[in-house]
């Protein structure tokens, strides 16, 4: 068992290393060969079949997300509506001024976050892009990471792209970051000396502490967790794994964050968008 | 924000035995946490629900601490005519949430 196990991570460490090599080394060949490449690559390193966690939790709480007026979170979404309209900053304009109705515009897009953001030239997740409208084109004060009114804004817009499958982006300059994402899923981390893929790609589906392990994937978030009485990020969720293992949790600033979502992203691609989730 | 969610369900006939369900938004701090500085959190719950049918009550609920925060509640209606129905939450320090919705019998 330790030696499958050993094997199988060595065997993924490789398959990581030579994907961030070709994504670093052969931009123009990827941007022929676009995602597909990388696409085979990676294909056997996704949990068979892909289970939200929604499927994994008691009938109760499936009930609480099933209904909106019994989600607790929708709350948040319809605070994030309102925030959506409200002009703010110096140019006083709102999100809408620009996007127009989010049921439009922005329905298609929300589902391929994280993204590449041309200014940063680096990848940005859903909550570094309303950070980023704020600043740029509102001039607005910025609102911490795990903000009650950016969670709003970003369990409003997940609601609204409710239903449609999770669709990794294939800019071929995510790729890089992407591979890095995955190269931290599967490193041991912390006192415990435990990855990601640990619990969540080898034991999904069996229990730790009483608890179900699900298979980790970030279609549900912000989402309202029992177990927190609040709606939180996938960061915080993170977090919580981090400092299960007793690692050090990264910075706010560290790009791994976004990393590993690109990752998680594209390992639960064709999840629907359940925002915004209930959890235990 | 939107301080409560009610939901009544649609084409009832008269009678019929319907389920109400009302959620509203409230941190239900229970007084016995302590915070980052060692003290106690004031508790901060909802007292009272209400529950008004054109003006009569049909159902009331005393909530103490340990509720959940944005507690859920749901109760039996029998529905005899149309009307309206008025939710009322009070909580520890007076603030009042109403929402209202309309039962249609047909």
């Amino acid at each position: 068992m330790r030696e499958t196990d050993r094997r199988g991570q060595n065997g993924v460490g490789r398959l990581a290393r030579s994907c961030s090599v070709f994504a670093i080394g052969g931009a123009a060949m990827l941007a022929l060969s676009s995602s597909m490449a990388v696409e085979q690559a990676f294909s056997n390193l996704r949990p068979q079949p892909l289970r939200s966690g929604f499927e994994t939790m008691s009938p109760a709480t499936q009930a609480m997300q099933a209904r909106d007026s019994d989600n607790p979170a929708w709350f948040a979404v319809e605070e994030g509506a309102r925030l959506y309209q409200q002009p703010a900053g110096l140019q006083q304009r709102s999100c809408a001024s620009c996007h127009g109705d989010a049921r439009g515009a922005l329905r298609e897009v929300v589902p391929l976050y994280p993204r590449f953001d041309e200014t940063r030239s680096a990848p940005i997740d859903l909550s570094g892009r309303i950070e980023a409208c704020r600043v740029r084109h509102q001039q607005a004060e910025r609102l911490p990471p795990e903000d009650d009114r950016r969670l709003a804004l970003q369990a409003y817009l997940g609601s609204v792209a409710r239903g449609l499958p999770m669709t990794p982006d294939p800019d071929p300059r995510l790729q890089a970051a992407r591979a890095r994402g995955q190269e931290r899923f599967n490193q041991r981390i912390g006192q415990l000396g435990l990855s990601c893929a640990d619990c969540h790609d080898r034991h999904w589906g069996q229990r730790l502490g009483g608890s179900m392990i699900p298979q980790g994937h970030p279609n549900a978030y912000p989402l309202w967790r029992l177990q927190w009485q609040s709606i939180g990020s996938l960061q915080r969720r993170i977090r919580a794994c981090l400092v299960g293992v007793r690692a050090e949790p990264w910075s706010a600033a560290e790009p791994a964050w976004v990393e590993l979502e690109l990752f998680l992203q594209w390992r639960g691609a064709g999840l629907k968008v359940e925002t915004p989730g209930v959890r235990p | 924000m939107s301080r409560a969610v009610v939901r009544v369900p649609q084409q009832v006939r008269a009678g019929e035995v319907i389920e109400i369900t009302a959620m509203v938004a409230h941190p239900m701090e229970t007084g016995y946490r302590t915070g980052d500085d060692g003290r106690i959190v004031p508790r901060h719950i909802v007292r009272e629900l209400q529950c008004e049918f054109d003006g009569q009550t049909v159902f009331r609920m005393t909530f103490f601490p340990a509720l959940t925060a944005n507690p859920w509640v749901a109760f039996p209606l029998r529905a005899e005519r149309s009307g309206l129905l008025t939710f009322t939450w009070t909580d520890d320090q007076g603030r009042v949430v109403i929402e209202r919705a309309e039962l249609r019998v047909s």
